[in-house]
């Protein structure tokens, strides 16, 4: 049985493939094409995300329709692209041969868009081209003859305004009627036989797609205004990283002052379960696993969320206003003085909020060196995790008085770590592309779109794609370390007439009081020792940790106020900036590491970010300790 | 650009380009020029494919619109009146750009040009 008569007989549903250049309102088509059926998984072997949905058509055919990433060419160049190519291909494993591929096309820019329906053609697989936007292009005074381009061509032409539900009923009838045709059209031989097009075959594509033009387009529009006059602003010289600056300022205040009502919502609710849980049952492990290590753990981490989205509620809307291209051609120069492209500039803005995002995101940058720089120094990049240890070691150490006229004192330090960070990747990158790392940067070139309104669906749909991928993290990751640091706190029990705290006696603490030699120089004590084993697996999990260690009770909120005085009187200065200088840098998350040994395919370059981040820890917090003794901080 | 013939006529129109000091690479351009590409060709690898890709290709308009802040680079280059793509001067460079001609208008003028410097 093929596998036409397969789809015919309503055995499994027709597979349809979405292609097109970025920037062709893909994935927008795709939204209003599957709605809310969509679905999101990983090809195997690479973490590359495989976009999905299911829709019926008029005619009755179920569909399954197919996102691929944004391509301008067969070529890959990206590990993004090279799933395009397999799968249209056939080459990606567990994903057979799409039924029928539709090329999605900006009709205001078909010049440059044809040239991928070309290469697709030449596949001989059933291929429908929609001329996307068509409304934008109409409203220029662009008119294009569907039938003499679908003549030309010997598909079938429809024009589709994405945004619309009723933009896409052309679309949908065509799809029909393809399933409708015998289901063998379309032979493989011509897969088989592809090799990616050389030069002159991308020329000769371009003479083509001229061509076509000529008999196709009846009137040309007129040139786009608005992308012209915004990006005279934009991308002044002078004006333009200013303005970025302005909006990365604006965006920062909101992250901190936006999230702090959520925050404290989620902070109640744990804190409310947590009194539930400890009036309600039994005093049992069980209950001590409940409240103290998943309830407490968990809710240490999910109340970062808030935070999360709004950092990437920026991001998705800048992105889909064109806005992030433009940031990253404002930051190509300075960040390839340090070797990296301006393209990762959105990977370590995400790094912001949390390293996983952002190194996930490093995918969309073509070279390989280029990419595996931009992950090793995304974890330097403050993510939200550290902030509940800056934050508490700030309002214990640092006296809330302002300095130069008006700049607060606490928040000038919390300033500082965020640039200590920042300062470190791009001295780590610019290392590593002089020696383990060196080689032939990628080229820019990269297409600068135009603006456009940002479409509330696309928002909201990515805001809540990366929910979605935060919770499943804490739901498999951190909930399992969360049970095995609760052993390691707990077990074995102290002894009758203990006379530290139990946690002194479990595993964890004679892991830390085995490492304290290890880390006096560096100005820790054996109670830091301890945090540190259960912070190793999730900075953040350190406070509760610490909150434990001095024998500390109550809720989160009350724990803190409690530990903010206590660690004012026993430690010394010196050893909190000790804390904080190593909080910058070192590698303490092992959902990051797992996540860095997945996108490159190796525990090598894990094992690698682990180390270097854990030497540089040390040395930054032993000169801190240092200097902080030698200049009276003791 | 039909056959053998065509290409040569190409080649001998260009050279007269280079020789009244009318061409010059993309990267050598300042903010605002404009011109037509006549050749992209480049030493190494995938460049030339990859600025093939994105629309620079042997008959294209150019106009460069802007440059970055710190050694003008990188540059903003809108091609054909419709795609705006940012790359560095460095990969610019194997982007050959001549005056922004009609084809036959275009060897017209320079002629005259030619004329005028003799």
């Amino acid at each position: 049985m093929t596998a036409g008569t397969l789809v015919a007989e309503g055995f499994r549903p027709a597979r349809i493939a979405l292609v097109g250049p970025p920037n062709s309102g893909k994935t927008t088509l795709f939204n209003t094409l599957t709605g809310g059926r969509q679905k999101t998984a990983n090809y195997p072997g690479v973490t590359v995300e495989r976009k999905s949905g299911l829709l019926k058509t008029p005619g009755g055919h179920p569909v399954e329709v197919l996102d691929l990433p944004g391509s301008y060419s067969l070529r890959a160049r990206s590990p993004d692209e090279a799933i395009t190519r397999d799968v249209v291909l056939g080459r990606q494993q567990q994903e057979t041969l799409p039924d029928a591929i539709v090329c999605v096309t900006d009709a205001t820019n078909l010049g440059q868009h044809l040239r991928l329906l070309l290469e697709l053609r030449q596949l001989g697989r059933p291929l429908i081209l929609a001329l996307n936007m068509m409304d934008i292009a109409q409203k220029r005074g662009c008119q294009i003859s569907v039938e003499a381009l679908s003549r030309q061509l010997g598909i079938p032409v429809v024009t589709t305004v994405a945004m619309r539900k009723s933009g896409v009923q052309d679309l949908l009838g065509q799809i029909d009627a393809l399933l409708n045709q015998a289901p063998a059209a379309g032979g493989t031989a011509a897969i088989s036989d592809w090799v990616e097009p050389s030069p002159e075959a991308i020329r000769a594509y371009h003479r083509e797609v001229e061509r076509l033009l000529q008999e196709a387009v009846v009137r040309e529009g007129a040139p786009e205004r608005l992308t012209r006059q915004l990006d005279r602003v934009l991308l002044h010289p002078v004006a333009g990283p200013l303005i970025l600056l302005a909006i990365l300022f604006v965006m920062f205040q909101a992250v901190f002052s936006w999230a702090e009502a959520p925050m404290d919502w989620i902070d109640g609710g744990m804190a409310g379960l947590q009194q539930w849980l400890a009036e309600h049952m039994e005093e049992s492990l069980l209950k001590s696993l409940l409240v103290d290590g998943i309830v407490a753990g968990v809710g240490g981490v999910v109340i970062f969320l808030p935070q999360i989205l709004i950092l990437f509620l920026f991001i998705l809307l800048l992105e889909d206003f064109g806005y992030m291209a433009r940031a990253a051609f404002l930051m190509d120069r300075l960040m390839s003085a340090v070797g990296l492209n301006g393209r990762a500039f959105i990977p370590l803005l995400s790094s912001f909020a949390c390293a996983i995002p952002g190194i996930m995101a490093a995918r969309t940058i073509a070279h390989p060196l280029d990419r595996l720089v931009t992950i090793l120094i995304a974890p330097l990049m403050t993510c939200s995790a550290r902030l509940p240890v800056y934050v508490l070691l700030i309002a214990a150490f640092v006296p809330n008085t302002t300095v130069w006229g008006g700049i607060g004192l606490q928040g000038l330090v919390m300033f500082g770590l965020y640039a200590t960070g920042i300062v470190g990747a791009l001295v780590v990158a610019g290392v590593l592309r002089l020696t383990l790392l060196r080689g032939e940067s990628q080229p820019l070139l990269m297409e600068l779109p135009s603006y456009k309104w940002p479409n509330p669906t696309n928002v909201l749909l990515g805001l809540w794609e990366r929910a979605k991928i935060f919770m499943r993290r804490i739901g498999t990751i951190i909930l399992s370390l969360m049970v095995v640091l609760w052993f390691l706190s707990t077990f074995p029990a102290p002894p009758d007439g203990a006379t530290e705290p139990a946690i002194y006696y479990s595993f964890a603490g004679q892991i830390g009081r085995t490492l304290e030699p290890l880390l006096a120089p560096i100005g820790f004590n054996w109670q830091i020792a301890i945090a540190l084993v259960p912070g190793l697996a999730a900075r953040e999990v350190a406070v509760a940790a610490l909150g434990t260690v001095y024998a500390l009770s109550g809720d989160e909120g009350t724990v803190t106020e409690a530990l903010t005085a206590t660690l004012a009187q026993n430690w010394t200065l010196a050893t909190a900036l000790a804390l904080l200088a190593w909080y910058v840098f070192a590698p303490q998350c092992l959902a990051t590491l797992a996540t860095v040994r997945r996108e490159t395919n190796s525990w090598r370059w894990a094992t690698f970010m682990f180390v270097y981040l854990m030497v540089l820890a040390y040395i930054a917090a032993f000169v801190t300790y240092r200097v902080a003794l030698a200049l009276g901080g003791g | 650009m039909n056959g053998q013939g065509g290409q040569e006529r190409q080649l001998f129109e260009w050279g007269r380009l280079v020789k009244a000091g009318l061409t010059q690479p993309l990267g050598l351009m300042r903010r605002g020029d404009v011109g037509r590409i006549l050749a992209v060709q480049s030493g190494e690898g995938d460049v030339e494919r990859g600025l093939l890709e994105m629309g620079f290709v042997e008959g294209a308009c150019v106009e460069v619109l802007h440059y970055g802040l710190l050694g003008r680079d990188p540059l903003a280059v809108r091609i054909n009146q419709n795609m705006t793509v940012a790359l560095r001067r460095c990969e610019a460079n194997a982007v050959l750009v001549g005056p922004l001609l009609d084809q036959t208008a275009g060897t017209e003028t320079v002629s005259s040009r030619e004329q005028g410097a003799s």
